[in-house]
């Protein structure tokens, strides 16, 4: 086994130092070693999206990151959506719009979902479903999804405009 | 996945000297989506060593001079190419390519060197690349070289890098006056797929922007590497930019040159009547940038 790595980062505004294996990805030290197991495995090979998280706010998936790259940057996962105060919009309208069954895609589509409104707070239907075109949901056909993050982005906006 | 050590050099010297001690036991990291897949699924067991090219500022710069054209550093991000103001304005050919690969999340990664590294005869930016006259700035053991885009790739996922070279940087020229470029590819889905067929294209027009000066065709997916089709430039050469013949020209050599294979993507046929079409939908877009409609 090749010696473990010291690495120091900071996931969910939190500073965080983990020991890892250089083979191991994010996402196992995520889930294995940091404890956050919010972020889903589901093909390990970049296809699913399940595994979505921000890595310095680009949305990357943690399967193909290696757990040492995390070395001094910025990790947001699932774990980090909510707020003391209560679920995150898009959350919420994930529950409101039935967007989930299984529930195992859905970290990964919230994480992306929230990557898309923060930079695009309008986005069209079709802009959307492009955005999360990395994302793969076996459940609920999309429709229901799509329908959730257009209303988060509505709700969003009203709140915004207050 | 085996074992392995990492290690990210901070200079391009410390790497190409690590590279060259290791050999095939050491392979280069960017995006790591291409290698980190291959490495999980086995396919390169002999590797033992990931050396990290990100903390290395050659590699990492993307940088636009009117005289010297594009600096693509290797391990530059897709994103970071098509967020790029400068680099949308004068190179859209690329930039189409850029944002055909993978999920928002693999373009967040993957660089565009890798895809040139990988040598996929499917690799979208290569024959993009291509078209535009990219180079690829090579520097190893016994120094720096420069080779143009389509003689990189030697075999489906080989180049000509030689035990402790790397892919430094793709180098594109400044634009010439009055051109444009343009990549499609075809697949049965709307994205996150591989190319059945792919063509990039690039037109320079004379100063009235009536006549084709010079033309580049190049094709993915229907050959073991991408494929450089310097008959159906030729075919342009001196035509008038609503020669539809002359078009038909390049598609009918673009298709004679291409070798495709049938596999589960495509057969043989399809492939070839995919050429055809797409040369031409590529040229009159590259055209119409030319002109700039």
């Amino acid at each position: 086994m090749a010696d473990k790595v010291h690495v120091r980062t900071t996931i969910n505004g939190e500073a965080t130092e983990f020991l890892c294996e250089p083979r191991q990805s994010l996402l196992e030290v995520l889930r294995d070693v940091v404890g956050l197991t919010g972020s889903k495995e589901g093909c390990n090979d970049g296809n699913c999206g399940a595994c979505t998280v921000l890595f310095n706010g680009r949305m990357v998936t943690s399967c193909l990151v290696l757990g040492v790259e995390a070395e001094g940057k910025n990790v947001t996962t699932i774990e980090g959506i909510a707020t003391p105060a209560g679920l995150h919009p898009i959350q919420q309208a994930f529950l409101e719009n039935a967007a989930l069954q299984c529930g195992i895609c859905t970290p990964g589509f919230i994480v992306a979902a929230k990557a898309l409104l923060d930079r695009e707070p309008n986005p069209s239907e079709q802009r959307i479903r492009l955005w999360l075109a990395g994302n793969l949901c076996r459940c609920t056909g999309y429709d229901k999804i799509i329908r959730a993050v257009m209303d988060a982005s509505k709700k969003m906006q009203e709140v915004k405009a207050r | 996945m085996q074992t392995l050590e990492y290690t990210a050099p901070k200079t391009l010297k410390d790497a190409i000297t690590l590279l060259a001690q290791k050999g095939d036991a050491a392979r280069p990291l960017a995006g790591g989506t291409d290698v980190l897949v291959q490495l999980r699924v086995g396919r390169r067991p002999q590797v033992n060593t990931l050396v990290d090219l990100k903390n290395i500022p050659e590699l990492t710069r993307l940088s636009y001079d009117p005289r010297e054209g594009l600096y693509l550093g290797a391990a530059v991000a897709c994103c970071h190419v098509y967020e790029d103001a400068t680099v949308r304005r004068m190179y859209p050919g690329l930039i189409d390519a850029a944002e055909l690969i993978g999920s928002v999340q693999i373009q967040g990664r993957a660089s565009v060197g890798g895809n040139v590294c990988n040598a996929a005869p499917s690799g979208d930016t290569i024959p993009a690349l291509i078209a535009l006259s990219a180079t690829c700035s090579i520097a190893g053991p016994n120094g720096t070289r420069s080779v143009p885009m389509e003689q990189f790739c030697t075999a489906p996922g080989r180049n000509l890098l030689q035990n402790g070279e790397i892919l430094v940087a793709v180098r594109i020229p400044a634009p010439a006056p009055n051109s444009g470029a343009a990549y499609l590819r075809f697949i049965p889905r709307n994205e996150m797929d591989i190319a059945v067929a792919g063509v990039g294209a690039s037109v320079v027009l004379d100063s009235a922007k009536q006549r084709i000066t010079s033309a580049r065709v190049a094709l993915a997916s229907v050959a073991p590497t991408p494929l450089f089709v310097t008959a159906a430039g030729q075919a342009l050469a001196g035509k008038a930019v609503t020669d539809e013949a002359a078009i038909q020209a390049a598609a009918d050599a673009a298709v004679a040159a291409a070798r495709p294979i049938t596999d589960m993507r495509g057969t043989i046929e399809f492939r070839k009547q995919l050429v055809g079409v797409l040369t031409r939908r590529t040229l009159h877009i590259a055209i119409q940038r030319a002109r700039g409609a």
